[in-house]
């Protein structure tokens, strides 16, 4: 007589489809998932404890480590938390140039995803062709902030610099051509036999269990809930711009595949009325008490100089209280909250990782499917382990 | 606006006794309850007031700030209200316990294993309450103001030598 027992496979943390250093220990029965222990935080640095640590400013570099993904959406979300705590007005050229900025990233770190999720159940044509679509995006950021993944480019009360001359020129190229390199993905992919028969009825999650664990973003929206930060409680001036929020029906991976193609034609759209809206002006705040002075001024001035060196030696005290940011990232709500004692760094930072929380439903939503379903699962989950460890 | 809070009428006439303080800064509202009301209040608040989904749940230190030591976060919001609620409740470090929420909502599981990993509260009747950013023998809780930002039994970094 046969006799049947459980088995354990480890899967990663050095596995190409864990997305990095997320480790899973599975049980199985035969090849039918019983059990998923996820085992996070081999990429832990501290984030939040570094930033207790640092003055205001100091902590910007810190987040661009965050979703490595999407660097300029995590600076957003912590320069607007600070703001917020400051209540300053940032100027409306900075703010439309942040939401290019962002949008942009949201295609960047949805490239990504594609690539990575096509590549890994089994098409690799689009990872190609994402990754070269990817590299406009970056080649922008090296142009804008000097560095292609680690940004560093927003501030506390606006922008670092203004964008280069010809910057209006480079993104209207990227998001002509786009449009129909999201035509190829689609051809490639949405009536691919292989595709359909990986991803239709893979990891279903229903609107309801998706809510109660936390799940949100493009993840959410695939479940069918009429949600997005963006939209609901517009920031840096979201409410100006016209978009469609795209809603899923059949709660699985592919539906979770539509949200996402359609929200990079959105952003496309977004990028479009910003930058038609693009006024010339100042790109930094008026509040000489937290931004710092313009390069000319620094070396020109001995009082520039002064205040430079104060902003960047000591920083600046923030009002005592507590304020939380919430923004709608590539990957879901990133949240900072910040809570201040009246000195010039953070008493505590907490940042709320989008894909920390995603990641909790993956036995929820990989349990009774094949163990070669798990890929499929993590890869629509679209995570980042820099963002869950921190 | 704190006073005309939906949720903060409805928490004053319902659970007069244990509401503590609440606050606004910022257009945020932050409503501060007594730690051993935080499972009956939150399932109010999902169940009557729709505060659906539990964004975040996270503590911060206050040593030889104020007492008690700790103060938990629960970061609520309601999708179908569009609207934010802060909780809070704090917890002594004597008796550093709280009731789970996880029962209430699945997102807090991981969020509060979190806050017993870096910050050392206990939560009672926690489904599966181990570590899980550090590893399972790390000694100690690094959130925690005393702990030093540079690693136990290390010299604390003094800036380059060059």
């Amino acid at each position: 007589m046969a006799s049947t027992e459980i088995m354990t496979v480890n899967m990663g943390p050095q596995h190409p489809s864990t997305h990095g250093v997320l480790r899973l220990v599975v049980e199985l029965d035969g090849e039918i998932i019983q059990k998923i222990t996820p085992h996070i935080g081999y990429l832990h640095r501290g984030v939040e404890k570094l930033s207790e640590h640092r003055t205001y400013h100091q902590t910007i570099p810190l987040t661009d480590r965050l979703d490595y993904l999407a660097p300029m959406s995590n600076n957003l979300g912590y320069v607007l938390a600070v703001e917020k705590l400051l209540d300053i007005e940032v100027p409306e050229r900075a703010q439309a140039i942040r939401v290019i900025l962002t949008e942009l990233t949201r295609l960047k770190s949805h490239l990504v995803w594609i690539a990575c999720h096509a590549l890994d159940i089994g098409a690799m044509t689009v990872f190609i062709y994402a990754f070269r679509e990817r590299e406009m995006v970056m080649s922008l950021y090296e142009k804008i902030s000097g560095a292609r993944m680690t940004s560093n480019y927003f501030r506390i009360g606006g922008l670092s610099t203004d964008v280069y001359d010809g910057f209006e020129r480079d993104v209207r190229e990227i998001i002509d051509t786009f449009p129909g390199h999201f035509d190829t993905y689609e051809g490639l992919l949405t009536k691919n036999t292989i595709w359909l028969n990986r991803t239709v009825g893979n990891g279903v999650i229903s609107a309801e269990d998706a809510i109660d664990y936390g799940i949100t973003g493009p993840a959410l929206r695939g479940s069918g809930v009429d949600w997005d930060l963006r939209r609901d409680n517009p920031y840096s001036g979201y409410e100006k711009y016209q978009f469609k929020v795209p809603v899923g029906e059949k709660c699985d991976t592919f539906d979770r595949y539509k949200v996402r193609l359609v929200e990079m034609r959105e952003a496309v759209n977004i990028i479009r009325q910003a930058l038609d809206s693009l006024k010339p002006g100042p790109v930094l705040a008026d509040s000489p008490q937290v931004t710092y002075p313009s390069k000319e001024n620094v070396y020109n001035t001995i009082e520039g100089l002064i205040h430079h060196f104060k902003i960047a030696s000591e920083g600046f005290p923030a009002p005592e209280g507590e304020v939380y940011q919430g923004v709608e990232n590539p990957k879901g709500e990133l949240g900072y909250y910040i809570v201040s004692d009246g000195g010039n760094k953070p008493y505590r930072m907490r940042i709320r990782p989008p894909s920390f929380v995603n990641l909790g439903a993956i036995e929820k939503m990989a349990k009774g499917s094949m163990l070669a379903d798990l890929v499929a699962v993590i890869g629509t989950l679209d995570i980042v382990l820099g963002e869950i460890d921190r | 606006m704190a006073e005309t809070n939906r949720a903060v009428i409805k928490l004053r006439e319902k659970f007069a006794a244990s509401v503590l303080d609440v606050k606004e800064f910022r257009g945020e509202v932050t409503v501060t309850v007594t730690r051993e009301n935080i499972l009956e209040i939150c399932n109010f608040l999902k169940s009557s007031l729709a505060y659906n989904l539990c964004t975040d749940v996270t503590a911060v230190d206050y040593l030889g700030k104020q007492e008690p030591r700790f103060m938990m976060v629960y970061n609520l919001y309601s999708i179908p209200n569009k609207d934010r609620l802060r909780v809070k409740a704090g917890v002594p470090e004597a008796d550093c316990t709280i009731d789970t929420v996880s029962g209430v909502w699945k997102s807090a599981n991981w969020l509060e294993r979190e806050v017993y990993d870096l910050m050392g509260v206990t939560f009672n009747n926690h489904p599966d309450l181990r570590r899980i950013l550090m590893t399972d023998d790390w000694v100690g809780h690094p959130l925690r103001k005393d702990y030093p930002v540079q690693g136990p039994d290390r010299e604390p970094y003094k800036g380059r030598l060059s």
